[in-house]
């Protein structure tokens, strides 16, 4: 169908379209993809991940050109990138504040999705290539924190991969798989470079248009939860879709001039992000007989982290820690089934019953204890915190089924409200 | 392999024992980028006094001289020591291996020290040392507890004693007391300096510090006011920029409904 659009046009365009199907292509994902016009503050973070992608790639390039990947080298080439190459701390800079703004808009962007339910059929496949890309993230931006070789950097990158050893029978094999020597070392820091600058990139670029290509099939998802393709006028244009372009672009256009404003604050103020951006350890260089005093993960790892550490007691004969790594994947792999536990017959929070709002509010609230817990040395205090929070967490999920069928809902609007 | 890996890592193990950490009451230190004449000072102190043992050698001599307004040929022939050019990384010719036999670790490079431990650290640090005939170089420090480098600004300080216990020494920090304009001395406050013992009073010595501290501090980061200056105009444009997209948008959705 869509190779036979558009032929026999006059013009420039006209030529590249009998070849290729570039405004069949325009129309479909922009000029006549048709959004729900009543998307609300939530659906920003979409379009700004996109830029953040974007940013990433292009700081990313240019820092490749003055980066030494070599243990003996790559420290120092990054402090000649912050004071020898011409606006290289600029570039530096956008870079590692673009890491932390790339989860700040991708965990907003997945919230949106849990509380308006675009997880649910049939955006199923949606979710789980986001949910992908959420991973693939996870693995670059961890590898992308070993390459400064400082020394959070160092011993960082050693509390993860010691995380692997933890699996019985393999573990310790498997560290040494993964590390390359039999402790972090430069080889390590060439393969990590390896993967963070060239095979990650390139899942993630694919995942995303897997991400996008599934959306436009399906059709975005809305405040309200319901199908505006269920009401179509004359010719088959949802009543209430709007395309893309030029309404969303020039909408999105006003969202990125804010988020670009709050990003620079940060950027050329406060890079440091109070010391969770670029952590302070990190201005020393790696040093495989020194441990740093205190050792936490970046602010966006550290809810897992948290989940890690709440783990305490050893079970089956397995101890504490492998049961820690088990709790902490499960905490990120059960939000790859969320689709099949939501059995609610509404999709948005605004209509479901309020046992839903309040498990969604407390998951919220839980994962921030939880951010905050794992970037602080542990207590007895705040493990018991943090083991509350894991099971709160965790509870979101494993009672979703119950919950949302149990609970009374609001009737849904035929069309889209406000 | 793993054996000797642990068997180097225990051999090892006293001598990283890493900054032993302190609760000292710190007093508060902004840094002034703008205050070149300051910078310059804190420079020439530190190539005079700290440069012998402390590297800062991922800076260079050229662009400090221009971020600092120190004319080249000043810079070569003032604060260029040894065989350096204006162009070379701010590096020291000790042997990192023999300071490590005289100190028990080599002296720390300095270029990101106010970005590792603060800049006030910096300040409260090299504020802090006293008299301690039971450390290794006869000085310790309110700061940085058993510190393992000598007090190399003593001349100028005049010595200083610690009237209280540790414990004391770091509650009260140095905020407490009220100076006295002749002596110099703050009552109340732990760390004495002996009269007539230094070259400097109390306050130029507090200045010499404030200079040495804002001095690293530039260092640590020399693109700060630049990032500053572009930061402003980057966000005016931004305003701008979002202000006429909103009314694009405006303009756009007039007709949605």
């Amino acid at each position: 169908m869509a190779g036979k659009r558009n032929k026999g046009n006059p013009g420039l365009m006209g030529w590249i379209d009998d070849r290729f199907p570039a405004t069949a292509m325009w129309d479909d994902h922009l000029a006549k993809y048709y959004a729900p016009k009543n998307f609300n503050f939530w659906y920003f973070f979409g379009s700004l991940a996109l830029l953040v992608l974007v940013n990433q790639i292009v700081t990313g390039i240019w820092l490749t050109m003055s980066y030494n990947p070599s243990a003996e080298g790559a420290f120092a080439s990054l402090e000649y990138i912050m004071r020898d190459v011409e606006y290289g701390w600029l570039l530096r800079y956008m870079h590692s504040t673009g890491a932390s703004a790339f989860f700040v808009v991708v965990y907003l962007h997945m919230f949106r999705g849990m509380m308006y339910g675009s997880y649910r059929k049939p955006r199923e496949l949606v979710w789980i290539f986001g949910m992908t890309i959420y991973l693939v993230l996870m693995a670059e931006a961890f590898m992308g924190y070993l390459l400064p070789w400082g020394q959070m950097s160092y011993w960082g990158a050693q509390v993860i991969i010691s995380l692997f050893g933890a699996i019985p029978v393999i573990g310790p094999d498997l560290q040494q798989w993964i590390r390359g020597d039999y402790l972090i070392s430069g080889i390590t820091l060439n393969r990590f470079f390896a993967l963070h600058v060239v095979a990650l990139p390139i899942v993630l670029l694919a995942l995303v248009v897997l991400h996008i290509i599934a959306l436009h099939e399906v059709g975005s998802n809305n405040p309200d939860g319901i199908d505006i393709t269920d009401n179509l006028d004359e010719n088959g244009v949802p009543k209430d879709g709007i395309p893309f372009h030029p309404y969303y672009s020039v909408k999105d256009l006003v969202g990125v001039g804010v988020f670009l404003f709050v990003f620079s604050i940060v950027l050329f103020w406060f890079p440091e992000g109070g010391g969770f951006f670029i952590e302070a350890p990190n201005f020393e260089p790696a040093n495989a007989l020194k441990t740093p005093d205190h050792i936490a993960p970046v602010w966006y790892f550290t809810a897992f982290y948290a989940m890690l550490r709440a783990v305490t007691f050893s079970l089956f004969g397995l101890d504490a820690k492998f049961w820690g790594v088990v709790v902490m994947g499960a905490g990120i792999a059960i939000l790859f089934v969320l689709p099949w536990l939501d059995r609610s017959p509404v999709r948005s929070m605004r209509y479901k019953g309020w046992i839903s709002k309040i498990f969604l509010v407390v998951f919220a609230i839980s994962f921030i204890i939880l951010s905050i817990l794992g970037a602080l040395p542990a207590t007895d205090g705040r493990t018991l915190v943090a083991q509350i929070c894991t099971v709160l967490y965790f509870a979101y999920f494993i009672l979703m089924p119950f919950y949302t069928r149990m609970e009374s809902t609001k009737p849904v609007p035929q069309r889209v409200t406000g | 392999m793993k054996k000797l890996l642990i068997a180097v890592l225990l051999i090892c193990l006293p001598g990283l024992a890493s900054a032993a950490a302190s609760n000292y009451n710190m007093e508060p230190f902004k840094a002034d980028l703008r205050d070149q004449e300051s910078l310059q000072r804190g420079m020439a102190l530190f190539v005079n006094r700290c440069m012998g043992c402390h590297s800062m050698e991922y800076q260079r001599f050229a662009r400090t001289a221009q971020d600092l307004g120190i004319p080249e040929d000043l810079m070569e022939e003032y604060l260029i020591l040894g065989d350096h050019g204006i162009n070379d990384l701010m590096t020291i010719s000790m042997d990192k291996g023999d300071a490590e036999g005289w100190f028990g670790a080599p002296p720390p490079d300095l270029t990101l020290e106010t970005r590792l431990r603060g800049s006030t650290w910096v300040y409260n640090y090299m504020r802090t040392f006293f008299r301690d005939d039971s450390a290794r170089f006869g000085v310790n420090n309110a700061v940085f507890a058993d510190v393992g480098m000598p007090n190399v600004l003593e001349d100028l300080q005049g010595v200083v004693i610690n009237t209280c216990s540790r414990e004391e020494l770091e509650a009260r920090g140095g905020h407490t007391g009220t100076l006295d304009p002749l002596t110099g001395i703050r009552s109340g406050q732990c760390l004495k300096v002996q009269p007539g013992t230094g070259s400097m009073t109390t306050a130029e010595f507090d200045q010499a510090i404030y200079d040495l501290t804002n001095f690293m501090t530039y260092v640590g980061e020399p693109s700060r006011l630049q990032a500053e200056r572009i930061g402003t105009f980057v966000l005016i444009f931004l305003a701008i920029f979002t202000f006429f997209a909103y009314l694009l948008k405006r303009e756009y959705w007039r007709d949605i409904h």
